[in-house]
């Protein structure tokens, strides 16, 4: 098999997002990621499908040279089920954004997480609509200003990762669209995982809503505002890595090394493949000022896929049946004949 | 008194109850029974939407129509011979279908003063207050009996109870004449398993109903209807949704394609899922989703991954599909659509059956979003149907609906069994070789304005496809002429559609006064309409659509041979109108009816009558 490379992955099409938007660096790293998913499953580049459904992100399928399937508001997540209990020999990529996914296809959304198909959603969350030009979606912070909250917005926001592991996913990941290197290794390990894996992308509108992440994704500010979470590593964040997080029996909290008589070994090691679903809910709730943003893969267990199940059941009954072919259905229980 | 068996060409039963009176399952067994001992047959299910609606009244009564002949039959019939009346509610709901000598059987004990005023009788007669007393009435206490049959059985009151349907069916079988064998047999099989203790009761009360009918001596004559003389063969009875299920995986073997079935339950749509859930074993795969817009999602998905995929709803769920339905056009994917139809707006009534999903399933859609429309005629011939529209489906690049009714999709039919090998292979056109600069254009076009198919995991054909219009090499553009030029194209290759199709075949001479047009599951009631009033000396000619979108080929010059058309549909006039505007010059009337119930022969008859 032929290694892939990034440009293997690119299209001839121009891209057309404003110049920085943050769906460029989501775009990159996909393009990056998967010549390395590739290498280690040694999959080809036809076996890749990337579907979408409307918005901005959703024209990242366009700029893949592979299969893809850019589809209607909100349906980006039932199209990618159809494609792969058809042909789980496919690897389905889906782009979508917050509102798509999360208000018109919120329904869609829940269902394929608590099915565990085996697809890979990249949900960007800019926290706002682009495409329609600036009104709050179902991720916009409370009070947001936009076009269609004028005063500010009266309801709250949806966390994804709160709603993934509500719906018992699988599989659910953090970064932001300006850090490439977590962005590729988010996706392999989630091209990695068997089943619904949903990474979540913070990404920046430039136009409608810049600067929403900004306490995030500013060189100054991140190192205390975020942690990155990895499998077997403790849980210590900061620009001098000194603040780590423990658990006081009631809830998580945010320790300082060597004060209070905390040492490291006091420090949470990340275990992102125990069972446990209320430790990956604490870490996903986290937010500021109290909390650092868990960034990183916060869950990743293993469970009977949807797209396994159904074709086994069909293998099973295939061996069991004494129905092999229409003449035989036809011709089964009762029928009489006429001389 | 002397008993005789007197031979009728046909009768018609109605089995009434409360919803729970298993009068469903005494009118199947009656029907499949009188199917194998060869009588022609059609069935009519009427049921409420409820599953256990208010004990007594009659918005809970639940009735099953069967009339058997011994030619073919083609109507469930107008009107019935026997009336089985569980309770006052289904006598109340069911006397006006009652013919002027038929036999009307109730149970006795049912018809107590709280019966009487819970279904909505203001005097202790009933029958006179129906004006009704004049029939032969069987006033039969067929809980009591049943009770006092079963009193031994070691059966609870509660399952007793339930056994009054299989003591009414047996007086049915003493008056028509029917062995009860098949049904001892029917027993055996449905029990063997899980209730073997339920056969020998099931049995016995049969039996003693059997014989109380036999004894009673208010029923002088039995009837008999002789066996048909259908086409020699083998035969099976099926239901409408059955054949649409069995047709579809026919489909499926003809092009060697799995079948995908992503469909959300919804009356009377549903058992097409459940038929094809059964079947895994011809490589079937069904997804419920979790709405109706992620059922038609799904498949859409299933289809671009190479699979024949399908849909099947109602008319509601058919309005919820609609956005995706353009997808389809637009992203040319093949894809069956089917619409049981049911008595609308909204969730209108959902048992009911309706042809009044015409209008949405040709126009419903933004922007010009051209579909190929077909109709099945008649339960069995939904096999048929679906067939059909998989392989136009998949041999034209191009969503199908395929439009049945709840009348179709409930009754059944005896069907001669068809074979497989004579059915055509299905060739969906693959994509084969790359043009000159070596990448997939999704939209150039064959001399049937077909595009190929490209199937993720084809080497060296990665494309692009979706909602955005689209140049031929799959490019997004919003140049005018690029977009006039593609919705000329999708509509071209639907209208090519109609190369691949038979003319219509005019039932009686080519030209003449009047011509009785007819689409979808009124076939049997305008067919035997259209045969009564030429039995009378009327002059008239018939034809029936089953293509409704193309129109076969010669369409306009059979409407142009008759001064008049009368087009008769379950609905106000939907197909009518749609064939003024495809054919202004003909001179089209309307018939229509919008009741949720079928046509009935004797309203056609009267129809045709006016005009001829």
């Amino acid at each position: 098999m032929a290694t892939l490379s990034f440009k293997d992955f690119k299209s001839d099409q121009e891209v057309r997002w404003c110049p920085g938007c943050g769906d460029h660096a989501v775009l990159a790293s996909l393009q990056r990621a998967l010549p390395k998913v590739s290498q280690a499953l040694s999959y080809e580049k036809e076996r890749y499908v990337v579907v979408s459904g409307i918005g901005c992100s959703s024209r990242l399928p366009y700029y893949m040279d592979t299969y893809g399937f850019h589809s209607i508001h909100g349906r980006a997540t039932a199209i990618s089920t159809g494609i792969k209990v058809a042909n789980p020999w496919l690897t389905v990529w889906q782009a979508c954004g917050d509102g798509d996914a999360l208000a018109i296809g919120g329904n869609h959304f829940i269902h394929a997480i608590r099915r565990n198909i085996d697809i890979n959603i990249i949900l960007f969350n800019n926290q706002i609509y682009g495409l329609t030009k600036g009104q709050y979606s179902p991720t916009s912070k409370f009070g947001a200003i936009t076009k269609t909250s004028p005063y500010g917005t009266v309801e709250h926001p949806f966390n994804p990762g709160s709603l993934v592991l509500g719906a018992k996913g699988t599989f659910f990941a953090r970064s932001l669209d300006v850090e490439l290197k977590l962005n590729e290794e988010i996706m392999t390990a989630a091209a990695l995982h068997d089943g619904c894996s949903v990474m979540e992308m913070l990404t920046n509108c430039v136009i409608f809503n810049d600067g929403a992440h900004k306490q995030l994704s500013d060189p100054a500010l991140k190192a205390d505002n975020t942690i990155v979470l990895r499998h077997g590593e403790r849980m210590i964040f900061g620009k001098d890595r000194d603040k780590g997080l423990i658990f006081d029996g009631k809830k998580l909290r945010v320790v300082h090394i060597g004060e209070g008589g905390f040492t490291e070994e006091d420090i949470l090691i990340h275990d992102a493949h125990t069972d446990n679903i209320g430790i990956h809910m604490a870490l996903a709730d986290m937010k500021g000022p109290d909390y650092p943003v868990a960034l990183g893969v916060i869950r990743d267990v293993r469970d009977i896929t949807y797209d396994d199940g159904v074709r086994d059941q069909v293998k099973d009954v295939m061996q069991k049946s004494k129905i092999h072919s229409v003449d035989e259905l036809l011709h089964s229980g009762s029928t009489w004949e006429v001389e | 008194m002397e008993h005789k068996i007197i031979d009728v060409a046909d009768v018609v039963i109605r089995f009434a109850g409360d919803s729970g009176d298993g009068m469903q399952l005494a009118g199947s067994l009656f029907a499949d029974m009188s199917a194998i001992y060869g009588n022609g047959l059609s069935t009519f299910p009427d049921y409420p939407a409820e599953i256990r609606a208010p004990h007594g009244t009659v918005s809970g009564v639940s009735g099953f129509q069967v009339h058997i002949g011994d030619d073919s039959v083609s109507t469930p019939g107008d009107f019935c011979d026997l009336l089985v009346a569980m309770n006052p509610a289904a006598l109340m709901a069911n006397a006006k279908w009652c013919k002027r000598n038929a036999m009307i059987l109730v149970d006795a004990d049912a018809f107590d003063e709280a019966g009487l005023r819970k279904a909505g009788f203001t005097t202790d007669d009933p029958f006179a207050e129906l004006k009704v007393q004049d029939r032969n009435l069987i006033v039969a206490p067929i809980t009591s009996l049943t009770e006092e049959s079963l009193k031994d059985s070691g059966l609870d009151r509660k399952a007793i109870l339930k056994c009054k349907n299989m003591f009414t069916l047996g007086m049915a079988c003493f008056i028509y004449d029917r062995p009860l064998d098949y049904i001892f047999q029917y027993l055996e099989r449905k029990f063997a398993k899980k209730h073997p203790e339920a056969i020998a009761p099931n049995k016995k009360v049969l039996n003693d109903g059997f014989n109380y009918a036999a004894n009673l001596q208010m029923i002088p004559d039995t009837y008999h209807v002789a066996p048909a003389h259908p086409r020699k063969g083998t035969y099976r009875n099926i239901t409408g949704n059955q054949a649409t299920a069995w047709g579809l995986l026919a489909a499926s073997e003809k092009s060697g394609l799995p079948l995908f079935c992503g469909s959300y339950p919804i009356t009377p749509a549903t058992q097409i899922l459940e038929e094809l859930a059964i079947h895994k074993s011809l490589g079937a795969k069904t997804l419920q989703a979790e709405d109706e817009i992620a059922g038609i999602c799904t498949a859409i998905g299933a289809s671009y991954a190479g699979n024949l995929a399908v849909t099947t709803t109602s008319g509601p769920g058919l309005s919820l599909k609609t956005e995706a339905l353009g997808l389809a056009v637009m992203a040319e994917l093949p894809l069956v659509v089917v619409d049981v139809q049911r008595a609308g707006p909204s969730t209108g009534i959902p048992t009911k059956t309706e042809q009044t999903d015409l209008n949405q399933a040709l126009y419903g859609r933004n922007g010009e979003c051209p579909m190929p429309v077909i109709a099945a005629h008649s339960p069995a011939h939904c096999f048929d149907a679906a067939f059909n529209a998989a392989k136009i489906a998949l041999e034209h690049m191009t969503p199908v609906l395929l439009l049945s009714e709840g009348f179709l999709g409930n009754g059944s039919e005896p069907w001669l069994i068809p074979s497989m090998k004579d059915y055509p292979v299905i060739k969906p056109p693959f994509a084969k070789s790359l043009p000159e600069d070596g990448k997939f254009h999704p939209f150039d076009r064959d001399e049937n304005f077909v595009p190929e198919w490209a199937i993720p995991g084809q080497k060296g054909f990665e494309h692009r496809v979706g909602g955005l219009e689209k140049n031929h090499k799959g490019v997004l553009s919003s140049d005018p002429a690029n977009h006039q030029l593609m919705v000329d194209e999708r509509e071209a290759k639907v209208q090519k559609v109609a190369d691949f199709i038979p003319e219509l075949a005019v039932d009686g001479p080519a030209k003449g006064k009047l011509l009785v047009v007819g689409w979808g599951g009124t076939f049997g009631h305008i067919y035997s309409a259209v045969e009564e009033v030429r039995a009378e000396g009327v002059q008239v000619s018939r034809v029936h659509f089953d293509y409704i979108y193309p129109v076969p080929r010669n369409t306009e010059e059979v409407l142009m041979g008759f001064e008049k058309v009368l087009v008769c549909e379950l609905n106000s006039g939907q197909f009518a109108n749609y064939l003024r505007g495809l054919f202004p010059k003909a001179n089209i009337l309307k018939f229509g009816k919008v009741q949720g119930q079928p046509f009935l022969v004797s309203e056609l008859t009267e129809a045709i009558k006016k005009e001829a």
